[in-house]
């Protein structure tokens, strides 16, 4: 693994030149919060935002996403048979993105990339972007990602790993991928050589590792919220769910599903038809596990019909279901957006020690 | 790669109407693409979704069976806004079919066994395709006794009854027809629930006897007592489950029933699965 370091007075016009070969995605002010889309020709991503309140897992699983067109009109061609949608999946980059919010792909990928089924639409979109991410240097209080098998430094989902060091970025060079998109931006040598002086030792004699490893142990010391889930997984799914707090721990839950919107692990969606006039479009949007038209029957009968059996499936499934299936630590990488943003103050830190210790 | 969410073209073949109250209808479908038909390859237990395009896509069991070539069939219960549009439309018109999708009865393990199939209402479907499969003169051969407690509302209320009847003159298989209530006078079948016609009818649990119940939910609730009754293990019962569905493949995740996926996982499962899993069906 190499590092680079590029200097910020480049940064941006290294940026520009990368739009030669990609598509750039980062996060931008959008009045108050930051999301994450498209950069337009000659805008930057905001190196400076905090977090996005929507996690950028769209990049992959759009809120919206049209699969299919069809035709209605019996005079058409092909009429009442659905044709793929055009899609881009030309090389794009996403720059700024968060460590845990990359890793949360990984977990997306487990569900829509699997040896039964694949989404070619999932597959295709995250298999054309280079994760330019960027370190966390100070986590908020909402940050809890390091109990989560990742952190605000984890360089496991990411291709190339930026460090905010003063005027500078140190860039860890993870993967092949990663290194072509700073061989666009320019940022390497002309032939893609990594320029000597700047890996291991700087001009001014400074270790970049040792700088790095620094950088890390201070943001992750700046976490101070922990989760365990180590007893969930050895307790019975039955216990679990059969547990006298599940009421309680859901009586302020309004089911708005601010949380399953802005979760980055959150992966259930709805498929929808639009018609306008003859024409229309089959559509792929995000749905969540909150509202009772989830699961209704057609009968009137609900599975889930109480408001608090639907606070229980998105805990169960994040904390529970998900780890005995997989076998890989829980459905949340401790972004901490729901916590920040439920107007309840439903604190998933708290349940999941609840259901880890609780009886 | 395959996109699992494209459905194969298909022209309705064929629509009858099925129950006396023209709540269902059966469906024949014939694949636009003959190629398709292979690909589709399904077992008796499977489901698809039906795919109507500007309605939405429903799950429905495949009723037709695996022996039966150039068509699949569907009998579907008029209710919401796909399927009641499904039954406005005409011989000819075009739509999709995805699938087949779930998992199906374990035909494997059910090879020389006695097989119990207790059915009721509109959910015969896939009873349908696994009797008409079984009764395949190269696959009879395969299974032990087999036995069919079948019950509806009203005479007029069975599903398939012409076949029904056929079957019921066969020495190969024991029909147990029922009805809640008739005023029939010539009615020379069963009259009462299908729990009290199982209690009668049904060959003595053992190892080798699989019951396979599929209905609405009051009736399982009521036969479940009775087959624990009889002695059978929570493991020789075999059940189809129904919840709610979109994508069918495992993905959009709203069919759960604990970690088990129903439209994937399932949708049929042993008794003996279930008792692990919420109850979320
Ligand atoms: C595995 C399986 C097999 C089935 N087999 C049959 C069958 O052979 N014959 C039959 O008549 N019915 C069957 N059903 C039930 C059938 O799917 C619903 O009656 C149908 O989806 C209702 O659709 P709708 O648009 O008319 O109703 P609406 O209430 O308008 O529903 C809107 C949408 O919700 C979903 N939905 C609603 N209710 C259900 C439900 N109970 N199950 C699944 N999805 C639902 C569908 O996507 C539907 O398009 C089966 C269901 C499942 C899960
Ligand atoms: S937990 Fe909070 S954000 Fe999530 S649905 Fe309940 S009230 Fe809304
Ligand atoms: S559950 Fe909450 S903390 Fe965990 S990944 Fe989702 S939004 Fe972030
Ligand atoms: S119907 Fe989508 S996960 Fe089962």
């Amino acid at each position: 693994m190499k590092i680079i370091k590029i200097d910020k007075k480049i940064w941006s016009d290294g940026v520009e030149k990368s739009r030669d070969s990609y598509r750039l995605i980062g996060p931008v002010k959008d009045r108050e919060f930051h999301q994450f889309r498209e950069l337009a020709k000659g805008e930057q991503p905001d190196m400076n935002y905090k977090n996005s309140r929507l996690s950028p897992k769209s990049i992959a699983f759009p809120q919206s996403e049209t699969m299919f067109i069809y035709d209605l009109d019996e005079k058409a061609e092909e009429h009442h048979i659905m044709q793929d949608a055009e899609k881009d999946y030309s090389p794009r980059a996403v720059i700024g993105i968060r460590p845990y919010d990359a890793k949360a792909f990984k977990i997306l990928d487990l569900n829509f990339n699997n040896s039964d089924y694949q989404d070619p639409y999932w597959v295709n979109a995250y298999n054309c972007t280079t994760f330019i991410s960027l370190a966390v240097n100070s986590p908020d209080k909402f940050d809890f990602s390091t109990s989560c098998a990742t952190g605000p430094f984890d360089d496991s989902a990411v291709d190339v790993l930026l460090v905010d060091y003063n005027d500078s970025y140190l860039a860890k060079i993870m993967t092949d991928k990663g290194l072509a998109w700073l061989n666009a931006a320019g940022f390497t040598t002309k032939n893609g050589e990594i320029d000597g002086a700047v890996t291991g030792v700087s001009e001014a004699g400074e270790d970049i590792y040792e700088i790095i490893e620094k950088l890390k142990a201070d943001a992750e010391s700046k976490i101070r919220s922990k989760i365990s889930f180590d007893k969930i997984k050895e307790k019975s799914i039955l216990d679990i769910f059969n547990a006298p707090f599940w009421e309680d721990i859901a009586f302020a839950c309004l089911n708005c599903g601010t949380c399953t919107y802005s979760c980055p692990t959150c992966w259930c969606f709805d498929i929808q038809d639009e018609t306008n006039g003859r024409k229309g479009i089959r559509q792929k949007n995000w749905d969540s596990c909150m509202t009772p038209l989830f699961t209704v029957h057609a009968t009137g009968h609900n599975p889930r019909h109480n408001d608090w059996e639907r606070t229980r499936q998105r805990f169960m499934h994040k904390l529970k279901y998900f780890q005995d299936k997989y076998n890989q630590g829980i459905m949340c990488v401790g972004c901490g957006r729901c916590v920040e943003q439920c107007p309840a103050n439903i604190d998933i830190r708290n349940i999941c020690n609840q259901m880890n210790n609780g009886e | 790669m395959h996109n699992p969410y494209k459905p194969y073209p298909v022209r309705i073949d064929d629509i009858q109407i099925a129950t006396e109250d023209k709540s269902l209808r059966t469906f024949k479908f014939v694949f636009l693409d003959p190629e398709d038909e292979e690909r589709f390859a399904y077992k008796s237990g499977q489901f698809a979704e039906l795919s109507i395009p500007g309605q939405g896509e429903i799950p429905i069991g495949i009723a037709s069976s695996p022996t039966e070539k150039g068509f699949v069939m569907f009998t579907v219960f008029r209710t919401g806004k796909v399927t009641s549009y499904l039954h406005e439309m005409k011989v000819g018109d075009i739509m999709g079919i995805r699938g087949p999708l779930g998992n199906w009865y374990p035909w494997d393990k059910l090879e020389g066994k006695n097989i119990l199939i207790i059915g009721g209402g509109f959910a015969f479907t896939t009873l349908r395709s696994s009797i008409k499969m079984v009764l395949d003169p190269p696959n009879r051969k395969k299974f032990g006794k087999i036995d069919v407690v079948y019950g509806a509302r009203t005479p007029g209320m069975l599903l398939y009854k012409e076949e029904l009847m056929e079957w019921e003159k066969r020495d190969d298989i024991n029909i147990h027809i029922t009805v809640d209530s008739t005023n029939d006078p010539n009615w020379k079948y069963h009259t009462g629930f299908v729990p009290t016609i199982t209690e009668k009818v049904a060959p003595p649990a053992d190892n080798d006897t699989y019951a396979i119940i599929c209905g609405p939910p009051i009736m399982i609730k009521f036969t479940q007592p009775v087959l624990d009754k009889l002695g059978y293990e929570h493991d020789h019962i075999i059940m189809s489950l129904e919840n709610r569905m979109k994508c069918g493949i495992g993905m959009c995740g709203r069919c759960n029933i604990g970690k088990e996926l129903v439209c994937k996982d399932g949708p049929v499962f042993t008794l003996e699965q279930l008792n692990k899993t919420p109850r979320e069906y």
